[in-house]
């Protein structure tokens, strides 16, 4: 009889692996903080459990949803759902949905102190770094007095203390920073070494639908620290790129990433992209955002959209990234699913801005329906080390799947 | 000198109500336990490169690491100090077990009694 304990292991069993990669791939841009050894397992931790919530927890969720939410709520009303907000309610009460919900929730607080720490940390010589490579820099357009939007000011965005505009002390940018670094454990990896999969995306669609387009100048609103505008900048260098956030701490930082990763055809400037009036009438051959929307109004939107439409130079092109709208083909699981974010990540007006129909908000800002654009656009990342969103059929994280919709439209 | 303590302010919270999914209870501690997961993570992780390095280096293999096997004496010391983690962590039900053997008055009642005059 052979024993069962063996005192020689055997070789490492070749479990083929496929997960995030070791944070240390992640881009070393000039801004980037000195991160520790143990600074740098939390991220991989982290990276490894959103990806753990999404392929090994939330399918049951969708099964539990099957077995006994909608039985459960059918034998109980005598009728199937009418919305989205329904199938919500009902999951809140099933143990599966509950447990996903609280650990991701968690994993999202726990992600936050851990870069907040690293960035902390070392305010002092972020700050100074930043203001090293900012100051005097004509790029940086700051406007103190800047009113903060309502949507900005509500509730921090993604669970994300002190949003997009605060700042601890003059001249912080350790917002920013912490948003940046942790990224990659926010999506396990899935945007690529400078989180810019989301841009290169967008850069490669464009050069695909209109191989014609060669932008002179390029707007980016809700620009934030830059991280979708830079693949831009460098896929038309020849452009000058003019990027708009609220954030003033986004903004320098974002200046300051940009011009250590050797991009320095990008100006940031402070502004509410609501009242853009300082920019000239048709002064821009390209217009975008890159998962802005959600992130505004139902009274801001028409006026981006008017903005863009002014703004832009006859056979220019506009176009908005975001997760797909919630169409009546759309299950009402899938959009709940969808609206997780909204309510328990911090995102409120994701499910008011996913249920419209943006199609006829572009049309009414002057627009013309045969003139829209819609496409769809995967994040591009470097495939020997990320996992490729698009190819990725086992995480479908319902709403943070590295895979958009495009909507848009030629003037 | 900065005025930013990382200590006070890394663990913030971030505007908006927070909503919770179980018992709040329940809930508070699944945040602990979370956070206890990620750092004994941590551990592992550095305890993997520090091998990795010392195999590197040529101080040991991980082959010696997998086949250690402790002396007698060196397996009693691990067996004892386990024996005080255990202790450690299950305090509060060696407790429980020791409250069943009495009767004891709680220090309100105690101080009741003690300002007796």
């Amino acid at each position: 009889m052979s024993s069962l304990v063996s005192d020689k292991p055997k070789a490492d069993p070749a479990r083929p692996y496929d997960g995030p990669p070791d944070y240390r791939v992640v881009g070393q841009h000039g801004m980037y903080p000195q991160l520790s050894h143990d600074e740098i397992s939390r991220f991989n931790f982290l990276a490894q459990m959103n990806r753990h919530l999404s392929t090994q927890i939330m399918p049951g969720v969708k099964e539990a949803f099957d077995a006994r939410v909608e039985p459960k709520f059918m034998a109980a009303n005598g009728r199937g759902f009418k919305d989205r907000h329904e199938v919500r309610k009902a999951l809140l009460k099933d143990p599966i949905f509950q447990w996903w919900s609280a650990l991701r929730r968690a994993t999202m607080e726990t992600r936050q102190q851990a870069g907040r720490w690293v960035t902390l940390r070392q305010a002092d010589q972020l700050n100074a770094k930043a203001k090293a490579l900012t100051e005097h820099d004509q790029r940086l357009k700051l406007n103190p007095d800047l009113p903060l939007p309502r949507y900005v000011e509500a509730i921090d965005h993604h669970c994300m203390p002190g949003s997009y505009h605060t700042e601890l002390t003059e001249g912080d940018v350790t917002g920013p920073c912490n948003y940046d670094i942790g990224i990659f454990a926010t999506t396990g990896g899935m945007l690529g070494r400078y989180n810019d999969g989301g841009g290169q995306a967008i850069a490669a669609w464009v050069k695909e639908a209109l191989p014609d387009l060669k932008p002179k100048r390029i707007l980016d609103i809700g620009a934030g620290l830059g991280h979708n505008v830079v693949p831009i900048a460098q896929a038309f260098p020849e452009a000058e790129v003019v990027a708009i956030d609220v954030g003033a701490p986004m903004l320098r930082y974002g200046l300051a990433r940009a011009k250590t990763m050797g991009v320095d055809n990008i100006s940031f400037v402070q502004g509410d992209v609501s009242d853009l009036s300082d920019l000239a009438d048709e002064s821009f051959d390209m217009i975008h955002s890159c998962m802005f929307l959600h992130e505004t109004s139902y009274a801001s939107m028409p006026k981006i959209f008017a903005e863009t439409h002014r703004l832009l130079k006859p056979g220019g092109i506009v176009f908005h990234v975001e997760q797909p709208q919630y169409t009546p083909e759309m299950p009402f699981f899938e959009q709940a699913m969808r609206d997780w974010d909204a309510f328990y990540n911090n995102e409120p007006f994701w499910t008011k801005m996913h249920e419209v129909d943006l199609d006829s908000w572009m049309v009414s800002a002057g627009f013309e329906r045969d003139k829209l654009i819609h496409g769809g656009v995967a994040a591009v990342v470097d495939p020997d080390v990320f996992p490729q969103a698009a190819q990725d059929t086992k995480q479908e994280d319902y709403g943070r799947k590295a895979a958009w919709h495009v909507v848009g439209a030629v003037k | 000198m900065s005025k930013i303590d990382p200590l006070a302010l890394a663990g913030a919270k971030s505007k908006g109500k927070r909503p919770y999914f179980l018992d709040t209870d329940v809930e508070r501690l699944t945040n602990i336990v979370l956070v206890l997961a990620q750092e004994l993570a941590v551990v592992r992780e550095r305890t993997d490169t520090l091998e990795r390095l010392l195999e590197q280096s040529g101080v040991l293999t991980r082959q010696e690491i997998e086949t250690f096997t402790p002396t007698k004496q060196q397996a009693d010391e691990r067996g004892a100090w386990t024996q005080e983690y255990l202790a450690r962590v299950f305090r509060v039900l060696q407790q429980e077990r020791e409250a069943l053997q009495t009767q004891e008055a709680s220090s309100e009642e105690v101080a009741d009694e003690l300002a007796k005059v």
